[in-house]
């Protein structure tokens, strides 16, 4: 038999049980729907990760005021030990470390005219444009003289600007934080999500100085943000900087350290590496329910071979070979879980788009996932088809014909 | 004139559990070209059983069947199930038509499952719908159709590959009178002016004085094998349609 006759029996007896048929069709398109949205998902969180560790460039190391060791319990003690004088101290003494910023932030409305906004502001210094790599589209970055005099200027991100000045350029315009005015001394170019799907773009620098005194009141740093003059010098630096602070905090020798440098390419790939788990380990669940799927085919396909019996002892009698029977079931279970295939594509996609746009996710539909999730639905048709298919082949014509 | 069937000393043994019933005990019989057979026999004495071997559905438990000279009880389960296709027209008591399937579609199933064909002749299907006066309802669907039209499918489909047998169990068992002579008119056709060989199982003597040789099975042997005396006059005083 060829192949059209096969399709055209096969779509017909999908057909004649339109309700079993969807409902088996359905196990197939939410396990390929399941697994397509799984890896857009966890394969966007390793892109965005990616492309992060790309824009902060390999040589950025992080100083913040707490041991890795001691994490979990934040005290509030650690938060006092880096100041300024370190950072400066840094810049001075570590001969690995090109460029070196305070940082510390704290959450709050900034207001321009009957416009307000939350946000974050960062307190950083001059060098903190190179470190994080930032570019400004209008105006200019802090200097010096803005770090010393503690000057009430600032540079605002994309979604400040756009959200108090809209398309108007704020440079030079006037905004107030906790009712100081500030003047708008720039504005930075657009980083879009971070892997964390955070808006990088939602925050308003300051001179470090200024937001220690002026906003907050306070005399420490939260984090230092350093680069070492290359990659390679990374560890090299991360030494200094060790060293440095440990005799700067008057640390003894049995003492813990009370802060932790970490270097920017090893924290990203552990989160790629956590990101890549992920996206294994949440196909690999999505896999079983398109397991779950291939078994309701074959449990469907026994149960139409069984029905269908006498019509297999018909078709042997006019001189249907083993083959031919094999190949109409197995052409059934394939078109099944292949219209499953298609529509758990269609599904899986604006799944895994919804995903992004309304739990703000990144998600990254990879064509290999989605011909591999394809592909396997129509394998799961074949595989769990054939031993329906091959018990109806083997029938005994005489005893098929005589089934009622 | 060529032998189509010989049987040699066929045994049909079913076991059911501890007890084995012995279905055909030793039939030994030869049809030629041409015959038109008709099979007799009370209940239970085994021309089901003979018919089914006869018609490849089935294999004899010990003895031989050649069919036109080929051992079919030799043959692999692909092989049979050719030589169905090609050679055996089957029709059955209870049609054992496709339900949901138009008439046409039922015809052209024997042809579908012919490897030698690779287009399906039409002029023919329709030639052969028309010898059984079927034209009119080729796109019905064939659980729409009454008993007698059914079974004129069902021969339709047994012949579409010009069998060299047509083999038919009591094909007129679930009809009625008027319409059992009108589907015996077609046999009685189809073996005059095409010269197919047919073996015919029945219970009514009306049927069986269509045929032009007897056999009576009883207990899984043939008890009698007589040609018809009367068969010529009889046959005369049936109005055959005319086969194009
Ligand atoms: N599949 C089977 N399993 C066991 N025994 C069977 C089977 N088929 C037939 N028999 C037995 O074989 C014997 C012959 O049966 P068969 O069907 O050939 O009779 P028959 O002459 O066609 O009868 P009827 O006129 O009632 O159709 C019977 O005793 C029957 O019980
Ligand atoms: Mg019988």
């Amino acid at each position: 038999m060829t192949i059209p006759p096969l399709f055209k029996i096969a779509l017909r007896a999908i057909m004649r049980n339109k309700l079993r048929s969807f409902l088996t069709v359905l196990g197939i398109v939410i396990g390929v729907g399941a697994v397509i949205a799984m890896v857009s998902i966890g394969q966007g969180a390793k892109v965005m990760v990616e492309k992060q560790l790309e824009s902060l460039g390999t040589n950025v190391l992080i100083i913040i005021p707490i041991s890795t060791t001691h994490s979990a319990t934040r005290g509030t003690t650690g938060t006092i030990t880096l100041t300024a004088e370190d950072v400066l101290a840094i810049k001075k003494e570590c001969r690995a470390v090109s460029y070196v910023s305070p940082g510390i932030r704290t959450s709050t409305q900034v207001v321009y005219g009957n416009m307000n906004w939350t946000t974050f502001v960062s307190g950083v210094g001059p060098d903190y444009q190179i470190v994080r790599n930032w570019h400004l589209v209008s105006g200019r970055f802090f200097n010096e003289q803005d770090i010393n005099i503690m000057a009430k200027v600032c540079i605002l991100g994309q979604t400040v600007a756009t959200n108090l000045f809209g398309a108007s350029d704020p440079v030079d315009k006037w905004v107030r934080v906790n009712n100081v005015p500030f003047k708008v001394i720039g504005v930075l170019s657009t980083k879009g999500q971070s892997p964390t799907g955070q808006d990088q773009d939602d925050l308003v620098l300051m001179p470090y100085t200024t937001v220690q005194r002026k906003i907050m009141g306070v005399t420490y740093i939260g984090v230092a943000l350093a680069s070492s003059v290359s990659a390679e010098a990374r560890f090299e630096a991360i030494e200094q900087i060790t060293s440095l602070l440990r005799q700067r905090h008057h640390l003894k020798l049995n003492e813990e350290n009370d802060f932790s440098v970490i270097s920017q390419v090893e924290f990203a790939s552990t989160i790629m590496e956590t990101s890549h788990t992920m996206t294994v380990l949440l196909g690999s669940i999505a896999s079983v329910s398109l397991i779950v799927g291939g078994i309701g085919i074959m449990n469907i396909m026994l149960v139409s071979t069984t029905e269908r019996t006498k019509e297999i002892g018909i078709r042997m009698a006019i001189g249907a070979r083993e083959k031919d029977i094999l190949f109409q079931f197995l052409t059934e279970a394939t078109v099944l879980s292949s219209i499953g295939g298609v529509v758990g594509v269609i599904f899986g996609i604006v799944l895994s788009k919804s995903v992004s746009y309304f739990g703000s996710w990144p998600s990254l539909l990879s064509p290999p996932s989605i011909a591999i999730a394809f592909f396997f639905s129509n394998m799961i048709g074949i595989f769990f088809g054939y031993y329906p298919a091959r018990k109806a082949s083997r029938l005994n014509p005489i005893d098929a014909l005589r089934y009622e | 004139m060529q032998n189509i069937v010989l049987l040699e000393t066929v045994y049909k043994i079913y076991t059911m559990g501890e007890v084995d019933v012995t279905a055909l005990n030793g039939i030994s019989l030869t049809i030629k070209k041409g015959e038109f057979v008709a099979v007799m026999g009370a209940s239970g004495s085994g021309k089901s059983t003979l018919m089914n071997i006869l018609g490849c559905l089935d294999s004899p438990t010990r003895g031989k069947y050649y069919l036109e000279g080929i051992e079919a009880s030799q043959l692999s389960k692909n092989e049979l199930a050719n030589i169905r296709n090609k050679k055996i027209g089957f029709v059955f008591q209870s049609f054992n038509l496709l339900s949901r399937t138009t008439v046409l579609e039922n015809i052209e199933l024997p042809l579908i499952y012919n490897k030698r064909i690779s287009k399906i002749d039409t002029d023919r299907v329709h030639q052969i719908m028309k010898i059984l006066g079927l034209e009119e309802f080729q796109k019905h669907y064939t659980n729409q159709l009454s008993g007698g039209q059914q079974q004129r499918v069902a021969i339709a489909r047994a012949i579409i590959n010009n069998p060299t047998l047509l083999l038919a169990d009591e094909p007129t068992g679930n009809l009625d009178s008027v319409t059992s002579m009108e589907v015996m008119n077609v046999f009685c056709d189809l073996n005059n002016k095409m010269g197919i060989t047919i073996v015919l199982v029945t219970h009514e003597n009306d049927i069986a004085k269509y045929a032009r040789r007897f056999i009576v099975l009883k207990d899984g042997k043939v008890l009698s094998d007589t040609p018809s005396q009367s068969t010529a006059s009889d046959i005369s005083q049936i109005p055959c349609e005319t086969i194009s």
